[in-house]
């Protein structure tokens, strides 16, 4: 970091200067986040999940989600022709699970965005802003936290309508307030800092103070909060989807497992069709989880350290 | 002085570290938090009022699914339930109907709504009562184990399988039970009921009956039990975790005191304090989990209810168990707030 800025001085602005203070703070929490075993192993298998959902159309031919098309037999046990068995309509388990793996990480992901994106805002806002807006904002956060979760999103669905885009506005527009909660804390403390403070003192306005100064160092914990709520985010889905409340014109591990709870995979004994997307689910999340809270372990302390 | 005053949590870190903050006595702290309460009540209400009568567009089109056909029943469908009337007054409607208890017909059952939440009220107490009392006291004790002998294989398995646990979705673990011990596997036959509450041949009020229900209760309870136990758990675990450096356990030790002495009369006595919150905080969490281990084991509560009423749809049973289940949280989020207020005075600044 010093090396650099001594080497050419001349030649970097300041805003190049930041980036590269912020490239190697990076740079480090990724040295820091190697050595963190938990959270190498949940990277692992998140990049295997990433690539299957990625590769999907050239590991199975998306023709085997057609219900028309299918031509295997019904609920039939795993064999050579089907790895994993087949589902009610005779699809191979194994072709929805990839092609699950798609829907199930495009919907945690981008409804983790909308969420982040509210959160990070009214979190901001509530903490750096004093008075009646702070206020306001604070006490939205906090009765949004008291309605049960689940309860409002079954309900907003069902109001909404069945499709893709709308489970992910409901999962984003209903998980933010916990990150709006930690976002705020840590704006609380970053405000009182000294170089907010001088910033202040040479005349920045408020706008520049939050973007400059105070979102820069929030981010970090913004970025180990997001890994956290996207598990909570597929989650969601998969609850969603198992209550019918998924598109149902597209497969996600959830609305696999609606088909074989309706299909009555339980009490036939079709383990091939309840045990995988279940097991995928929790692999997924458990990485995203693992990557978090090794994020959190690594980011925390050097934020404490800093003051 | 400043830590102690950033300490006690997230809500009272705004308090000037210069002076020090008068604390209040536990009436105005009670009367602080009961209309903090009511506010959230209120805003529940206007959340539900919105939700169904002005973000679907035509209200008598989604109230009415499909029995509404001709001009005249539209017509009568708004004026029953004054849909005519400018916002602000349907919403006093609405709060006078929700307030007198009228809460709409079942388009499903033709019975008043609140008549079926009454009735399907008990089940779902009972489901979520005795997990959340089992699921504390479980997770508190292995949380203390594990944080107590760190690194051991003990805490190593116990973390492990927290963190699966709670990454699994809970009604996937109850499918996974019922097909288990349930129906049964392989040479193993089922042992336990694979849904509902109590057999169809007998009587609920015999002392049969109330026997037939705990075994019936007893693959759900394991459920939310192991779902919500792993919340707990690792809450505890990390909560016991920081105040391990604390100076006060050295002078604990420094008097002698056995290491179970130290670990249950000061270290945990303190650490319990934040885990009180996320007990009550996951009030709400441990709602939504009875909705789905409800449907999974049809049992007939509040959450079969409201998933019952998704597919047709039923929107008057959907604000009716929306409604109480809100109201349900904030009350259980209340009485921990005031729980919290008595055990730790800090707090009341």
């Amino acid at each position: 970091m010093t090396t650099t800025a001594t080497d050419k001085p001349r030649q970097l602005s300041a805003s190049q200067l930041a980036r590269r203070r912020r490239m190697a703070a990076w740079k480090r929490t990724w040295g820091q986040f190697r050595r963190h075993r938990s959270g190498m192993l949940g990277l692992v298998i998140l990049v295997f999940f990433v690539a299957v959902a990625l590769l999907a159309p050239l590991i199975a031919s998306s023709s085997g989600l057609d219900v028309t098309k299918a031509n295997g037999p019904v609920l039939a046990p795993p064999s050579s022709d089907y790895v994993l068995g087949t589902d009610e309509n005779g699809r191979s388990v194994l072709t929805l699970l990839i092609w699950g793996a798609r829907v199930s990480l495009f919907v945690g992901l981008l409804a983790t965005l909308i969420s982040m994106v509210i959160g990070t805002l009214v979190g901001l806002i509530s903490g750096y802003f004093g008075g009646w807006v702070g206020r306001i904002t604070f006490r939205l956060t906090e009765w949004f936290l008291t309605i049960p979760f689940l309860p409002l999103a079954i309900v907003m669905s069902t109001v909404l309508g069945r499709g893709l885009f709308n489970i992910v506005i409901v999962i984003g527009v209903t998980s933010w307030p916990g990150t709006a909660l930690l976002i705020r804390s840590q704006t609380l403390s970053i405000r009182e800092r000294a170089y907010v403070e001088r910033a202040q003192a040479i005349g920045a306005g408020r706008w520049h103070q939050l973007g400059r100064h105070v979102l820069p160092n929030v981010m970090p914990m913004v970025f180990a909060n997001t890994t956290l709520t996207v598990a909570i985010a597929i989650l969601t889905e998969t609850t969603l989807s198992f209550l019918g409340l998924g598109d149902p014109t597209r497969v996600s591990w959830g609305t696999m497992l609606n088909g074989a709870y309706e299909a009555g995979a339980i009490t036939t004994g079709c383990w091939w069709y309840v045990v995988p997307p279940g097991v995928c689910v929790v692999l997924v999340v458990l990485a995203f989880t693992l990557i978090g809270q090794a994020l959190e372990e690594v980011l925390n302390p050097r934020l404490r350290a800093r003051r | 002085m400043t830590l102690a005053a950033a300490d006690p949590g997230l809500v009272t870190a705004e308090s000037e570290p210069e002076v020090r903050p008068r604390r209040r006595g536990y009436a105005s702290y009670v009367g602080l938090k009961v209309l903090g309460s009511i506010g959230s009540l209120f805003f529940m209400l206007v959340v539900n009022f919105f939700l169904f009568r002005v973000l679907p567009g035509d209200p008598a089109h989604t109230l009415g699914r499909g029995r509404l056909s001709t001009e005249a029943q539209v017509e009568a469908f708004n004026k029953t339930y004054g849909l005519q009337q400018p916002v602000w007054q349907q919403f006093l409607t609405f709060l006078h109907n929700t307030f007198t208890g009228q809460l709409g017909i079942s388009v499903q059952y033709r019975l008043p709504v609140s008549q079926l939440i009454a009735d399907r009220m008990v089940p779902t107490i009972l489901l979520v009562g005795t997990s959340t009392i089992l699921a504390t006291v479980i997770g508190v004790y292995l949380g203390i184990r594990g944080a107590w002998g760190r690194g051991s294989r003990f805490d190593k398995v116990t973390t492990g399988t927290s963190l699966t646990l709670y990454a699994m979705p809970e009604w996937w673990l109850g499918l996974l039970l019922i097909a288990a011990l349930g129906v049964g596997f392989w040479i193993f036959p089922g042992v336990f009921p694979t849904g509902g509450l109590h057999s169809p041949d007998v009587d609920p009020n015999s002392l049969k009956g109330v026997l037939d229900t705990t075994w019936h209760l007893v693959l759900p309870v394991t459920t939310l039990t192991l779902a919500y136990l792993a919340d707990y758990s690792l809450i505890m675990r990390s909560s016991l975790l920081d105040e391990l450096g604390e100076d006060y356990l050295q002078t604990a030790r420094a008097k002698g005191l056995r290491d179970i002495q130290v670990r249950n009369r000061h270290a945990v006595r303190n650490a319990l304090l934040p885990t009180t919150t996320i007990v009550a905080l996951n009030i709400g969490f441990v709602v939504s989990g009875a909705i789905t281990v409800e449907t999974v084991f049809s049992i007939p509560g509040l959450g079969l209810l409201a998933t019952d009423a998704i597919q047709v749809p039923d929107f008057w049973v959907l604000q009716g168990t929306f409604l109480v289940a809100s109201a349900g949280v904030i009350f259980a989020n209340l009485i921990a707030n005031l729980l919290y207020g008595l055990l730790d005075p800090r707090v009341r600044t």
